[in-house]
């Protein structure tokens, strides 16, 4: 069982002068289980790359498989892979925030009263209060609390591959917390993809990184890997080590000297620094 | 999904088109749609045609995109078309259906006024291609500068356009937006005969039409927020003028245009 | 000076108000933050600093100027800029030079100096070669990029920025805040910052801490990150870079508290 994109090439405005290709044969594997980080700069082709996983986009080339079976063709598919928008004013339709987190698991064929369930159940998991939040208009909610709201709408579908793009941003450090546990919760049984620009939150607990740059894989692998790839990745803009580990990182840019081991442990970083402070290093 | 592309939008290829100032390409479909009228017979329909057609190819614009903007009027022409061949019972006929039939007069006549939508249309659709929306504003605020005059508020209503050409875009994003977050939570648009398709799309009409008007709301907001406040007093980026090439393209191709209207 | 006094807000259709008896004030060259959980009503006060929204009780004042007279409020938005949470709720060009350029046109500058101001704005926000992109073709982060540079274009006495970089990359994000920084200490703007991130309070001249529409906290940045309590209370944490902070503290070396990003870090280890 997996979530498999191969080779995918994805153009937009396709044939127009104003075509852009923002991906180039890119491939990706999840299987049930696994949370895999998604990192890279602003532009580089993540959020293209969920919609591809989603089965949202034409690609130009190669496919998406779930389970062994082609996304997209007739819908089929698509109720197995749950994806949480970059904004999530876009993921809204519905006039009330109930309605719109029970959108899902009506299509997925449950009565009605269960859908309904589902979503209050989904909004309560995301700490909103369904009684409070549920009655309101989404465009009306908080960044935040549509983040929270938006992200619940996905999570009422009990997907079992789980695309979020960007879940913790505008999050205060409840939300982001919160969103953490309920990434640790699901992926007992679901495969996560997680794009985030604030790696810190999820590293320690990833199974693996991928980096995007330009629409291209620059890096794929496990978290010992992506650390020790980190200083190339950096050079190219590719990837950003994680704040601790860049401190790191800098501190040896300034003393001149070249890598002890890469970690994201805190009390090793911070014994490395006070050794490079005791042994008196001057800055060059 | 293919992408919702909205007709007569900007494109912007490089061509000599898109460099002619807008006022001027203005005056010209203005010339263009007066030599239509007057045009009597099929050559000169035929002239303007080719003269459209010469427009259309040297803008460098994709055929696909000149295409899509006879789409919608495609109902228009062919409803013209019928409307002027169909005869009830004639003496001579080229095809009978029952007791309508074609015949050659109503053909012509049919096939003449056909043409001239679609010649029209296309010339009219080629300005619009080649000319960036806050040009066109510019442009037209400038050919209707004498209304000011007659306190007609020229400005606004230049504004109020350029707003609209904004929201074609916006209308087929939000469309597609629905689409694809619905799509996302398992609804199914691809499936099915063409009437099960088209009740799939009935869920997302709703939201759209709030939806627009929640973004005309925004928009209203944010151009309030960055103090717009009417024309009076505001300036622009572009001020763009008629350069003497302009004025000799215009008058020189227009004039061309409407004695090929008069003569023929 | 911009200057609330006991300002209330509730939304029409809310039970509970959203903001409640909020005073501070700010100084052109100062940076202020503004903190608080989710739905504390940061956004809420952002839209009522140029009078998109006007208080149910108290007044807002602008250099003098209260936003509830109707016949002030041009002279107002001249005044404070903004930059909203939703980058797609402020765009309104067709193209990314059109939409710098919309606010500058709007004030009636001449055609050189909008040319110039877009250039400069674009440029520092990151986005030459993107001039002619539709708006609605870009990506998030790029997206509101361009909102920043429209509202700089603009070139207010009063900037307000609702969580700028939320969705930009790390590198976007520490420019966007060098860039807020640079407007508020060199350029002399006064600065509303909204923000849930740690390191942005420890840049900030003063902190405003909000919860549930109430002023919480109001002081130096510093004493603000230093009560762990009252950090929590209005959702912010300073993540493994405070726990780095605290550890070196503890190793007996020099680290202040608001020391949140590496660059500062080191900057306190190797002055
Ligand atoms: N509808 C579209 N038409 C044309 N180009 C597009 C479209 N959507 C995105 N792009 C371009 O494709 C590239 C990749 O966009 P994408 O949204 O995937 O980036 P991203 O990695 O998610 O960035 P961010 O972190 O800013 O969200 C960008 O350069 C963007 O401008
Ligand atoms: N139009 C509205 N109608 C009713 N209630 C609203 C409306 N807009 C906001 N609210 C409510 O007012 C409160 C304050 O909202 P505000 O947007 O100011 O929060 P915020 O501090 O900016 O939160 P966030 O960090 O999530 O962006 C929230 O509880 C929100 O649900
Ligand atoms: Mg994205
Ligand atoms: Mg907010």
């Amino acid at each position: 069982m997996a979530l498999t994109l191969a080779d995918i090439t994805c153009e937009y405005a396709e044939g127009s002068p104003l075509s852009y290709r923002a991906l180039e044969s890119v491939s990706l594997s999840i299987e049930p289980g696994e949370l895999v980080l998604l990192l890279g700069p602003t532009g580089s082709g993540k959020t293209t790359l969920l919609r591809a996983a989603a089965g949202l986009l034409p690609s130009s080339a190669g496919t998406v498989e779930v389970d062994g079976v082609r996304i997209g063709v007739r819908g089929a598919q698509r109720a197995a892979v749950g994806m949480l928008f970059q904004r999530p004013e876009s993921q809204f339709f519905a006039l009330s925030v109930e309605e719109d987190c029970a959108f899902g698991p009506r299509n997925l064929g449950r009565s009605d009263k269960d859908a309904r369930a589902d979503g209050r159940a989904a909004l309560a998991q995301v700490g909103l209060d369904p009684s409070t939040f549920g009655p309101r208009e989404p465009w009306t909610l908080s960044g935040g609390e549509a983040r929270r709201a938006a992200l619940a709408g996905v999570l009422a579908m009990r997907p079992r591959y789980l695309l979020l793009d960007e879940p913790t941003a505008g999050l205060d450090a409840v939300g982001r917390d919160s969103v953490a546990a309920v990434i640790e919760r699901t992926r007992h049984t679901a495969g996560v993809l997680v794009v985030t620009h604030d790696p810190d939150l999820l590293i320690r607990r990833a199974d693996r990184v991928l980096v995007m740059s330009e629409g291209r894989t620059a890096f794929s692998g496990d978290v010992p890997a992506f650390l020790a790839a980190l200083p190339a990745l950096t050079a190219t803009g590719a990837a950003e080590a994680p704040e601790v580990l860049r401190t790191l990182m800098l501190a040896e840019r300034r003393l001149g000297r070249a890598g002890a081991t890469p970690t994201l442990d805190v009390d090793e970083a911070a014994s490395s620094l006070a050794r490079m402070c005791a042994e008196g290093g001057v800055p060059r | 999904m293919k992408p919702i592309s909205g007709m007569g939008q900007y494109v912007p290829t490089d061509s000599p088109l898109h460099h002619l100032d807008a006022a001027a390409k203005i005056g010209l479909a203005a010339a263009l749609t007066t030599a239509l009228f007057m045009a009597s017979g099929f050559a000169g329909l035929g002239v303007l045609a080719a003269a459209v057609a010469w427009a259309v190819a040297s803008s460098r614009v994709p055929l696909r995109a000149v295409a899509r903007g006879l789409g919608a009027v495609s109902f228009v022409v062919v409803f013209t078309l019928l409307a002027n061949s169909l005869r009830w019972e004639p003496a001579v006929a080229l095809l009978r259906i029952g007791p309508l039939a074609v015949d050659a007069a109503g053909l012509r006549t049919g096939a003449f006024f056909a043409v001239r939508i679609l010649v029209l249309v296309v010339g009219t659709t080629l300005l619009t291609l080649t000319t960036s929306p806050v040009r066109l504003s510019g442009g037209l605020e400038r050919v209707m500068r004498p209304l000011s005059w007659l306190r007609v508020p020229v400005g606004d209503l230049a504004m109020t356009l350029t707003i609209a050409l904004r929201f074609i875009p916006t209308t087929a994003e939000e469309a597609e937006r629905i689409v694809m977050a619905q799509q996302a939570r398992g609804a199914v648009f691809d499936k099915g005969g063409p009437i099960r398709r088209a009740r799939a799309y009935a869920p997302v009409l709703v939201p759209l039409f709030f939806q627009l008007f929640r973004r005309a709301d925004a928009l209203a907001t944010a151009m309030e927020a960055r103090c717009y406040r009417g024309t009076e007093g505001r300036t622009r980026m572009r001020e763009e003028r008629m350069r003497g090439v302009d004025w000799l393209v215009m008058l020189g191709l227009g004039a061309a245009l409407v004695a090929v209207g008069w003569f023929l | 000076m911009l200057e609330f006094a006991e300002v209330s807000f509730a939304y029409p259709t809310a039970t509970a108000p959203a903001l409640d008896g909020v005073s501070f004030s700010l100084e052109p060259g100062q940076l202020l933050v503004v903190v608080g959980a989710n739905g504390s009503g940061k956004s809420t006060l952002a839209r009522l600093c140029d009078g998109l929204l006007t208080p149910g009780g108290g007044r807002v004042l602008v250099d003098g100027l209260d936003t509830a007279d109707v016949s002030l409020v041009w002279d107002i938005r001249v005044k404070v800029g903004m930059v909203f949470q939703d980058p797609d709720d402020q765009i309104v060009g067709t193209t990314v030079d059109d939409d710098c350029a919309f606010g500058p046109e709007n004030l009636g500058l001449p055609p050189e100096e909008i040319v110039a101001r877009v250039a400069e704005a674009l440029t520092s926000v990151g986005m030459d070669g993107l001039e002619r992109r539709e708006p609605h073709l870009l990506s998030e982060g790029q997206k509101q990029r361009l909102a920043i540079a429209g509202a700089l274009a603009m070139g207010p006495r009063y900037l307000v920025f609702d969580e700028p970089s939320a969705m930009l990359d790390p590198a976007g994000r520490r420019s966007a805040i060098a860039i807020i920084e640079r407007l508020a200490h060199e350029q002399g703007h006064g600065v509303l910052l909204v923000s849930h991130d740690a390191a942005d309070v420890a840049r900030a001249d003063r902190a405003l801490a909000l919860s549930g529409g109430c002023v919480v906290f109001e002081g130096a940045p510093e004493d603000l990150l230093a009560d762990a309590a009252l950090l929590r209370a209005c959702g912010l944490a300073t993540g493994s870079m405070g726990v780095l902070g605290e550890r070196l503290r503890a190793l007996g070396l020099a680290v202040p508290v608001g020391a949140l990003e590496a660059e500062s870090v080191v900057d306190a280890l190797w002055p």
